[in-house]
């Protein structure tokens, strides 16, 4: 039986599954069941019922969100597919090793998706530094139409999908997806007003389902062995498996396909090798450079979204970054800051303005001028850039490392400033 | 959106004495290309600044002109969209372009020594080019590879858990002659 659909084709020391190689390990079977007569709105039902949410880093339901597409007689006859490869979250590399280890996997999950919401015309947002990836999915989407599986009247079944490949020029906010509309229609990539949502009203006006890469590699396997399977895959209580990373001072850093629901513990000691020599836990990132820090008390927690969210943080992208003990918690607070400031689009006054303070008092701290004053506008910028405030999530997204780190890490932050000095450099 | 009256676009970026540069043969047949697959010309904006590029090096007030004028779309509009990206280059840069990660993994991993070691070995900083003109050194985020950092792309080739020596030998392949 299956346990690793993700990941299954994929063998980092040789190139990716040719398309003959590829269909022999069971591909393209999901777009034979389509061709054997399952209706989009049974294939809607399916991932409804299996209770798949989106791998990008919200977690929300991707049935829920298909369902949202008009459709019918009066619904507009363009609908658009777009997959968000711009994959630039600080520490996650995940969408990565699926688009270079097996492209066809992504391109017969969008032919299902696009055959759900009735696109008849998908987009792939790449990130432009992606080259490899680039070049994987040219050749395999080449394939795909040589082979039928892409264009007019898709294997007889009189469904018609075309697949662009668009890749992108840098800007981490255009992995926001209403952003990345923007990118894909020409225009600067700030974020829009919802509603309307871009399900309903999205690429140039007209329906759009925007979905994260490892989401729609998940659509293959549903298909293909069924909803009983796919629920048989986790451990926990969400569906389904998952990309999971470590990163940073461990023995093995990397990226392993597990059951939803595995101890947080097992990942980073027996598939990360725990600590390095000499080193210990002092916190971790749990799903990339926008999530709350957890503690060393957390690791018997499950990684399951509503387990990360019981201690304040979010299991999003599900790459983890590792702060040891020896490693300035400030200085890396403060390197997210810095990020986050650089990609600010500067359409609201919050972010644009008030992350880049906020940089600049890391820069104070770093070379021992911080001060009780700074430290209390630190504090601050965690209210005036959270939820609600801003126009977009990203904003938000950088209070959350800067609040759970101001918070588990406060003795630090203090001895910065009494000490006049980063404490972790000599 | 657009208008037929391209003369004024071009007054709206550039000074009287810029002019627009015609576009190659192979550029507009790869930008035609492109405008197949969108929609309308706005869409190509980006894409068609990435093919100039590619056989330009850059993009030149004289090129983004260009391809404003190409496409019939406002050269502001399609400024706006240039100096947003951070991978379209607006001024010259060198042979090779290092895109040189500085995210939080790779900071975890020390690449900020790593980038001293290039500053005193090519004797640039971030956003410089080199005298030899061989490399420009730009910071990126997160280049996905977190689990290999320090990471840096040089061109289109990815460099993975970077060391001095590592860079050296780096320098070496990439430097001309
Ligand atoms: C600043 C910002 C950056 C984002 N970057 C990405 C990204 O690189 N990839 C991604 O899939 N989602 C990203 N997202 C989330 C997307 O907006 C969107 O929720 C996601 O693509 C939906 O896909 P899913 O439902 O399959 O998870 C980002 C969100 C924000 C606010
Ligand atoms: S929160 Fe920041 S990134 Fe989002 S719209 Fe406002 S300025 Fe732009
Ligand atoms: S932080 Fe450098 S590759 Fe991810």
């Amino acid at each position: 039986m299956v346990t690793k659909p993700l990941t299954k084709n994929i063998d980092m020391t040789r190139g990716p599954l040719a398309i003959a190689a590829y269909e022999s390990a069971d591909g393209y079977q999901s777009v034979q069941v389509i061709a054997g007569g399952m209706s989009p709105e049974a294939v809607l039902q399916l991932v409804r019922d299996s209770g798949l949410k989106g791998r990008g880093g919200a977690g929300f339901p991707t049935g829920l969100k298909w369902s949202f597409v008009p459709q019918g007689e009066n619904s507009p006859a363009q609908k658009y597919l777009v997959v968000n490869a711009d994959e630039m979250e600080p520490g996650t590399f995940k969408d990565r090793l699926l688009m270079e280890g097996d492209p066809h996997l992504l391109i017969e999950g969008m032919i299902i998706a696009s055959y759900a919401i009735q696109a008849s015309m998908a987009y792939l947002f790449l990130r432009g530094e992606y080259t490899a990836s680039e070049r994987a999915l040219k050749k395999a989407i080449g394939e795909a139409y040589d082979k039928g599986l892409l264009g007019k009247n898709i294997l007889g079944t009189g469904f018609n999908l075309d697949i662009v490949l668009h890749t992108s020029a840098g800007r981490y906010i255009c992995g926001e997806e209403t952003a990345l509309l923007n990118a894909l229609e020409g225009k600067r990539a700030t974020p829009r007003a919802k509603p309307p949502f871009p399900q309903v009203s999205g690429l140039w006006g007209k329906p759009t389902i925007v979905n994260n890469v490892e989401t729609i590699c998940n659509l293959p396997g549903i298909l293909t062995y069924g909803v009983d399977w796919y629920h048989g895959l986790t451990k926990g209580s969400d569906h389904g498996s998952k990309l999971f990373g470590v990163s940073g001072k461990v023995k093995t850093p990397g990226c392993w396909e597990l059951p939803l629901g595995t101890p947080i513990r097992e990942l980073l000691e027996d598939y990360a090798g725990g600590m390095r020599d000499g080193l210990q836990l002092k916190g971790f990132l749990p799903g990339g450079g926008s999530t709350d820090f957890m503690l060393p008390e957390h690791l018997d927690l499950h990684l399951d979204y509503a387990e990360i969210a019981s201690v304040g943080s979010r299991l999003a992208t599900g790459t983890m970054i590792i702060l040891d003990n020896k490693t300035c918690p400030v200085g890396m607070v403060g390197n997210l800051m810095k990020f986050f400031a650089h990609e600010s689009c500067g359409f609201c006054t919050p972010c644009r303005d008030g992350l880049p303070w906020v940089d600049e008092i890391f820069n104070e701290f770093e070379s021992g001028r911080g001060n009780e004053k700074d430290l209390q506008i630190l504090h601050e910028h965690v209210d005036y850039l959270g939820p609600g405030r801003t126009f977009c999530a990203l904003a938000p997204g950088a209070t959350a490392p800067l609040g759970s780190g101001l918070k588990y890490f406060a003795e630090d932050f203090q001895r910065h400033i009494d000490e006049k000095c980063c404490p972790y450099k000599h | 959106m657009s208008s037929a009256n391209t003369v004024k676009h071009s007054d709206v970026i550039a000074s009287t004495t810029t002019r627009a540069r015609k576009l190659t043969a192979e550029e507009i047949k790869e930008i035609e290309h492109e405008m197949t697959l969108y929609p309308d010309k706005q869409a190509v904006g980006l894409e068609a600044l990435k093919i100039v590029q590619k056989h330009q090096g850059w993009v030149s007030d004289e090129s983004l002109l260009g391809i404003a004028r190409y496409l019939d779309i406002p050269a502001a509009d399609l400024e706006s969209v240039a100096t947003f990206f951070n991978l379209v280059y607006r001024h010259p840069v060198g042979k090779n372009v290092i895109l040189f990660c500085n995210s939080v993994s790779c900071w975890i991993m020390g690449c900020e020594g790593i980038k001293d070691h290039i500053k005193d070995k090519l004797g640039i900083d971030f956003g410089e080019t080199s005298v030899s003109g061989d490399f420009t050194l730009i910071p990126v985020p997160c280049l996905g590879d977190c689990d290999r950092a320090p990471v840096m792309m040089v061109g289109e080739d990815l460099h993975r858990n970077l060391t001095p020596e590592i860079i050296d030998k780096i320098v070496l392949d990439y430097q001309s002659n």
